[in-house]
This record gives structure tokens, sequence and C-alpha cells, in this order.
């Protein structure tokens, strides 16, 4: 291929990519309870009184209020995060369910809704299913299989509901992982945070199926601000997975969650994401700001954690699943697979903070970068001094698709101590042209072959993901990149 | 606290005497300088990239500032003789930061210009002032402080057409009997299809004294140039050196530049590529060899401006004891410059329970037809290895000091100066032994004579 013929191969293909739909992008039409724009104590207290909430969890808001407006919003990100009137924004909508008397019955809007985004509320149609917590906006509409859980002691539902159930619980951990000082954006949201799910699995339960909660934001110019907490007691077991979409509006809209885990001894939790939130059209106009912190702490020893997400929605994602690995022979995971097209930008990667002995930690990270996207690895890998005999390996792959993409990996290692062995690899390059060449010549067309090729660069995460989500998340990486050839 | 204040109010105290003594053309840029600083600050630790580093608490020690140009004790290139075996080098000497030649300098008259800028600045007047400061960045403190106090420097200039047929060889010495800060400036320009290879060691005379050496180094290879730069350091415990390099490469040019620790107390390298011409090769070598209190901090930047280039990177560091190392390097590909390739690495072997090592790599990539990789490890010296050599009746110690030879070999072995790489492998093995005198890696061998 000639030099002069490629730009102009490139344009083509890239506008071809955009034409693929987000089909997620519609919006139920629901009478929703919304606050006035706008933020200041009153709100949060406003925000507190709906929810019912207890004067200690309205003092731990207040508390993150007022230092939030001594923070300012972190630049330092390889993403341009316009400047967000905070003003401007509704800190809580709520879709006024029709039954709202009857709470076993949901109403049919809603269903719908889920439905439509093949989520399965009704528990008789999926026996086999797994159990849902499905979020619209600022509340949780519905947990599923409660009752079959409850049996085993394993508490899931929605954290509103937990604070009034197990106030003890939830105020023993909330805020013990990511601390309302932590950052800009988790002080923020441990101002105004709404709905969540709550997890927490008793001593040697092994939670019998897939946890997952289901986040959607419906109203316009409201914030999604929800909050995750998961403990896993001693010698327990859970697999959580969480997904997330968003209609398509020319406004920016605002994400920013907290995810916090616990893990305690022998204990093992599995955390998936399959994130898909409206990314903005093919000029980058809309798309949600997905700028949320998760962390998990592996308080315990022999504690596992593991991360993997799938990240191919938001305008912008700016997101770092941690671990502390607290517990001696602790293990932490980090796989992920972050693809971006248009005008995206992505920022993500991961933490892993050796503090036990013996803990180790694996990353795998996939970029894919097309269009005008930014795709960046930002990591953190510390072994402190007293962790002795630790090990961490990482891969950061970078692939480009287009020459007006970018692809940036920016890891960080500290090593203390001289029993420990970290490892860092990263490559940045675009598909090879011999592997086409190849499959074309086998009578497979250049974008089949694409496809092929980076489902086989992203099969080391994928093989990660619980097997619903797996299909789903190939699916999306195949509408994704749709004729992205570079 | 900000350290730097004391070293402006030195200079708008002193700033006639300054100006009196320094040609023209540096102090053009002095105001700009004093405008920068006047809000600048130094880094602390754990600002952006500078996560092990603190250059405020390096510079905030009282050091003494020559400023009336006196002259120390007699001129070194009299007490001073180059014997080294199979080393012919063209001697020269700075002396805190006054400039002499010596004797074997001679040779290179007619071809390769060595001369300090206040003769520079007679002799080739445009080419002072088309490149002396136009390369180094003066938004680094340090580059503004040196920009600031700098009353003299060397340049070094080969014409185009013009292949060095000998090294030139820089001995940077400390001699002062007090605590003393020294602005030390390099300009070098490499014509077109020249070559040239040059070897800088940093030496202190006392190790009672605290030392700091603020050096900013500005390199122009022109097309198809080649230039080597080894920069050796083997200074003492109290010497801190903050050493900026930059680099600009035009098309078809080749620039290795090696930085070896040996012995020191404090060093922060900073070195600054922008490749501008097709077809260019860079290579950034580095291997530290630390114990004690020592601190080893370089940072990289490679700018790739135009296709078709190639970089290639490589850093190793041995820590033993309480000694910090810090890498951090940057790729930075710009958009429309298919075809690069470059490549970065950084080994460290931490060889102690207290020794750290922090490590930065990064690419920032904006152009999809290129082959970048980094790649980092901190590990131990591998155990098998180490038994299989005690079953062959090595001990342990010479065992280690084996493998950790074996270890930075390879950074040694991409020096292309014959006489230079085994002299290094020579000293590499006597550091390891700890048999290695203050002055052993001096090729002037000073005190010998």
């Amino acid at each position: 291929m000639k030099e002069s013929e490629k730009p102009e191969k490139g344009n083509q293909i890239i506008e071809e990519a955009a034409q693929a739909e987000y089909k997620y992008g519609f919006v139920t039409d629901i009478e929703t309870e919304v606050i006035p724009k706008g933020l200041d104590e009153d709100v949060v207290r406003r925000i507190s009184a709906l929810k019912g909430e207890p004067e200690w969890l309205l003092e731990f808001r207040l508390k993150a209020y007022r230092h939030w407006l001594t923070l300012k919003a972190p630049t330092w990100g390889h993403v341009h995060v316009p400047e967000i009137d905070y003003q401007a924004i509704s800190y809580y909508a709520a879709p006024r369910q029709k039954a709202a008397n009857d709470k076993k019955e949901i109403d049919p809007e809603l269903k719908k809704t889920f439905d439509k985004l093949g989520i399965p509320l009704e528990e008789q149609l999926r026996l086999s299913g797994m159990a849902v917590d499905a979020v619209m906006d600022s509340v949780s509409v519905k947990t599923t299989y409660r009752e079959r859980l409850a049996e085993l002691g394993v508490i899931f539902c929605s954290i509103s509901e937990a604070v009034k159930d197990y106030p003890d619980l939830v105020r023993k951990y909330l805020g013990k992982v990511v601390p309302y000082t932590d950052n800009f954006y988790a002080a923020l949201n441990s101002a105004v945070f709404s709905d969540g799910s709550f997890v927490y699995i008793p001593k040697g339960v092994r939670c019998p199926m897939e946890l997952s909660t289901y986040f959607r934001i419906n109203a316009a110019q409201t914030g999604q601000f929800e909050r995750t907490l998961i403990v896993a007691d001693d010698d327990a077991y859970v697999s959580y997975l969480e997904g997330c979409t968003a209609p398509m509006r020319d406004e920016n809209q605002l994400h920013a969650a907290i995810v916090e885990i616990v893990v305690e001894d022998r204990a093992e939790v599995k955390y998936s994401t399959v994130q898909n939130w409206y990314p903005g059209d093919k000029d980058g106009k809309g798309g949600i700001y997905n700028l949320v912190t998760k962390r998990g702490l592996c308080r315990g020893d022999h504690s596992k954690l593991s991360w993997t997400q799938v990240e191919t929605g938001s305008a912008i994602t700016w997101k770092y699943p941690s671990c502390v690995l607290k517990g001696d022979h602790s293990v932490g995971e980090f796989y992920s697979v972050a693809l971006t097209n248009n005008w995206q930008e992505a920022d993500t990667g991961t933490k892993m903070i050796h503090l036990g002995k013996h803990s180790t930690s694996t990353i795998v990270s996939k970029g894919i970068s097309a269009g005008h996207s930014q795709n960046s690895y930002r990591g953190m890998v510390k072994i402190a001094p007293k962790a002795t005999g630790c090990r961490n390996f990482t891969q950061c792959d970078s692939l480009l698709l287009s020459d007006t993409s970018g692809a940036h990996t920016f890891p960080v290692i500290e090593v203390g101590n001289d029993t420990s062995v970290v490892e860092h690899e990263a490559t940045t390059s675009k598909i090879n042209e011999d592997q086409i060449f190849y499959c074309n010549q086998r009578g497979i067309s250049t974008e089949d072959a694409v496809g092929l090729i980076v489902n086989g660069y992203a099969k080391e995460v994928m093989a990660k993901l619980p097997m619903e989500f797996a299909v789903e998340a190939q699916k999306l990486l195949s509408v994704s990149l749709e004729g992205a050839v570079g | 606290m900000n350290a730097l204040q004391q070293y402006i109010d030195l200079y708008d105290e002193s700033r006639e005497v300054i100006e009196d003594q320094s040609p023209e053309l540096l102090n053009a840029l002095r105001p700009a300088a004093r405008e920068q600083l006047a809000t600048a600050r130094l880094p602390r630790k754990g600002s952006e990239d500078y996560e092990a580093t603190d250059l405020e608490a390096v510079f905030a020690h009282d050091y003494g500032v020559n400023v009336n140009r006196l002259p120390f004790d007699a001129d070194p290139a009299e007490t001073f003789h180059c014997d080294v075996p199979n080393m012919s080098t063209c001697l020269y000497y700075t002396s805190n930061d006054a400039f002499h030649s010596s004797a074997t300098a001679e040779r290179n008259i007619g071809q390769v210009v060595v001369e300090p800028f206040s003769m520079a600045a007679v002799d080739y007047p445009e080419l002072m002032s088309a490149y002396y400061g136009k390369l180094a960045k003066m938004s680094d403190p340090t580059v503004a402080l040196n920009t600031l106090l700098v009353q003299d420097g060397l340049f070094i200039y080969v014409p185009d057409g013009v292949v060095a047929e000998r090294p030139i060889q820089l001995v940077n010495i400390f001699n002062a009997a007090l605590d003393m800060m020294v602005q030390r400036r390099l300009l070098i320009i490499v014509g077109k299809n020249a070559s040239i290879k040059l070897l800088a060691c940093d030496h202190s005379q006392s190790a009672d004294y605290h030392y700091l050496s603020n050096q900013v180094i500005e390199i122009v290879a022109m097309q198809g140039s080649t230039l080597d730069y080894y920069d050796m350091e083997e200074s003492t415990p109290k010497t801190s050196r903050v050493s900026s390099i930059y680099v600009n490469q035009h098309e078809d040019s080749n620039v290795l530049i090696d930085g070896i620790t040996l012995t020191n107390g404090f060093t922060r390298n900073n070195y600054h590529v922008e490749v501008n011409g097709e077809h260019a090769e860079t290579h950034l070598l580095g291997m530290t060899i630390a114990s004690g209190e020592q601190h080893v901090d370089s940072h990289t930047f490679i700018s790739h401006n135009a296709p078709r280039c190639h970089s290639n990177e490589m850093f190793k560091y041995v820590l033993n004891d309480n000694a910090v190392g810090a890498f951090a390097g940057k790729i930075l590909v710009k958009p429309n410059c298919p075809r690069v390739e470059a490549y970065q690495g950084n080994r460290n072997l931490c060889g102690a329970p207290t020794a750290k090592m922090y490590t930065k790599p990064q690419l920032e990539i904006y152009t999809d037809d290129v082959m970048c990789s980094h790649g980092s490890a901190v590990g131990q010296l591998d155990e098998e290895a180490l038994f299989y050599m005690r079953t062959r009746g090595i001990g342990i110690d010479e065992a280690r000091r084996l493998l950790m030879q074996a270890f930075v070999a390879d950074v040694i072995d991409g020096v292309r100066l014959d006489a230079l790489k085994d002299r290094l492998h020579y000293l590499v093995e006597k550091r390891f032994a700890g048999t290695l005198s203050n002055c052993a890696g001096c090729m002037a061998s000073c005190k010998n004579s």
C-alpha cells in the first residue's frame, strides 16, 4: 500500500465505524422526580432526607461536602475534562413508580426498559439466571433473588435499603477503603451518593450465583453518583458483575461512582464490569463523563481480589480499580480491555499496593484506539519496605487502528526491598499487516480479519469474564470496532 | 522555603560583577532567566517527575558561588597527566567552572574547535548566537538558574565533514577548600557529516566539602553527523550534580549518550532529545552502581518529530545498602511520524533490603504505524545461577560479583570506543570488589604523577 493512499482509506473506514449504532441510546418516557439543579448543604440534607437516612450518614455526607469545597478537580489525567458546572446538575432523580404501594410489582414501563436492555427482572422467566439489582438514575428499581440469597445469609440489596436494614454493617465499612478525603470526585460522591448495591457474604459462604448490578442513566441533566460496597467475610466467595448504559444525548452527563470492596481471610471477590455508557456521537458531541474511584482492600491473609473490565463506552473514562494487598499472601488481579473510538478519551489502569508479605499481583491491560481517540494506561505498583517476597507482573499492550488516534502508557513502579520482583512490559503497534494479508489470502475480508485479530488480542482478558458477560463483551467489541481497519 | 531565593539575591547583588566578566551573549539571556525564576520553585520529592528526588533540599545548602572568578590553586593541566594506555585523547580540564586546556589538546588544532565561550563569542559569534540557550528549556528552574549565573562555558564545534581522529576528554574537577556550587555549560555543535567522540569525567578532589554542579549541555547534531558522549561520574558522597542534556538531531544523525555513575552523592540526569530528521538514530545508555547513601535519578524524554527514526534506551541500576535509584523515561511519537521504532529498557537489581528503586517508563504515541515498547523490571540475582556457581566452587561473594558484572555488561558493550570499553569493564570489576579508589576512574590519573 502506498503511503499516500493510507489516510483516505483510514478516513473512510473511520466514518463507517462511526456509523455503528449505539443501540442502548433510547430514553424511557417515565415520570421522574428530580430535585432542582445545584449543590449546597441543603441539597445534601435533602437527598439524605429523601432517602430517610440516619443522622450519622448525614454527618458523613456533610463532612464530605465541606471537604469537597476545598478541593480542585484533578488535571493530571491524559483526558480533557471540560470545566464542569456543578451547579447545573441535578443530584437526585427518581423514576416515579406507578405501583409504588406494592413493592413486589414494578412499573411496567421500567420493566420494559430493562427488558429492552436484556436485563431479566422477572425471576420466574430466568430460573437459571443471576441475581440482579437494577438501578435507574438515583434509585434501585428492583433486586431479584433476594430471598433465596438470604437463606444462605448473603445480603444483596441496594445501599439505601442496607442503611435501613443493616446499619451496623454499612457503618463499619462505608468509607473505610475509599475515604471521602481520597480525591475530588470521591468527596463529591460521598456527599451526594444515591443508590448502588450492598453485598455481604458471611463467613464460609460461597455465593451460589453471580450477583449483578445494572446501572442506567435516564433523566436528562442529572448526574449519577452510585455507591457500591462489597464485603466478603472469611472464606467467602462472590462473583459480581456491573453493566451500564445511558441514552444518547447532545449534552454531557456526569457519572462519579465509588466502589469499595473488603476481602477478609481466604475470601475471594471477582468484580467484572462491562462499561458501555453512551460514548458520544462521531463528532464527539455528548456522552458520559465516567469519573469513578474503585478500590478493594485485601485485608485478610490469602485473600484475593480480581478486577476485570471491558471499557467501550463513555466520552471520558477516568478510572483506576485498585487493590490494597494488606494481608500476607494476598492476591490482586487486574484484567482490562479498553476500546476507544471517534473522540473518546480513556485514562484507565490500576494501582497495586503491596503491604503484606508474599502478596502477588498480575496486571494485563489491552488498549485499542481508533478514530481520533486517546487511550492511556496509567498504573502503579508499589512494594512497601516490609512487604517481602512480593511478585508483580504487568503487561500493557496498545493497538492503534488509525493514524489520528493515540495510545499511551504511564506506569509507576516503586520497590522498597530486595526480595520482591516486579516486571513491566508494554508494546505499542498497529495490526500486523502480515496477519491481515494471511486472512485475506484465505478469503476472510479485511474487516473480519481485524475483528478476529482484535478478539484474539483481547482474549486473555475476555477469558476472565463470566460466561454470559463474555458473550456480551465480545459482541460489544465487534460492534464498537465495526469497520475500524487502520 | 525557597532555596532559589538565595541565588536570586546573589545575582541581584552582584549583577554588575557577573556581567562584566561574561560575554555579552550570556548576559543577553539573564533577564529572561531572572523573570522565570521569580515565580519558579524547585521540585520537591513526590511532585510529578520527581517521585524520589528533592531538588529543593539539594539546593538549600549554603554553597559558595565564585562570582568574582578567583583562580584556585595552580593550573590543573600542569599537575595532571594523562597516561591512560591506549587512550590518546585530547585532554581538557574544567577546574570548578574555569576552563583549561592541556598540551595534548593542541593536536586537534585546525579541525575541531574547543574553546571557552569567552573566545568562541569572538571567533564564532554567529554559531554562538544561533544555538546558545536555544535548546535548553528555561521552564526547568535548574536551567534558568544556570543561565542566570553562568559566566563561562565550553564551546565544541566540529566543522562540516570533519571526522575527529582522537576522542576529546573533558575532566571536570572540584578543587575548592570550601562548599561550592558551580554552573557548568557546554555547547556542542557537530556539523554535517562530521563525527566526534567525547568523554566527560566528573571528579571531586576533596571528600570533606559539599559540592554542587548544576550543568546544562546543549548538543546540535547536523545532518549525517555522529556524536558519542560518554559521561562518567566518580565523585564523592558529598558531591551533588544536576545535569540537563538537550539534544537536537537532524536527519541521518546518530547520537549516543552514555551516563555512567560509579561513585557519587546525589545525581539527577535529565536527557531531553528532539529528533527532528528522518532516519536519525538515538541511543541513550545508562549504568549506575550505587551503594551507601548514593542517590541517582535519571529522566529521559525522546520526542520523535519525524518519520522513520529510531531510538533505543537501556538503563541499568545495581543498588546496595541504602542507595536510591530512580528512572523515568518517556517516548513521544508525534502525529504523522510513521515507521518510528523506539525501545526503552530499564533493569534493576536491588541487593539490599533498604535499597529503593522507583521506575516510570512511559509511552505517548500519536501515530499508528510504529513499533514502540518499554520494559522495566526490578529484581534480584538469579538464585539458581548463584547456586550453580557455588557448586563449582566459587564463593558466594565472588559469584554475586560475577553475576552483577554480567548484568551491566551489555550497557558497557554499547560503548563505541574500544579503549574505554575495556577500561570500564576493569573499573566496574574494581567497583564491585570495593577497591575502586576515588581517582581510579579518572583517565587523567592525576595523583600518580
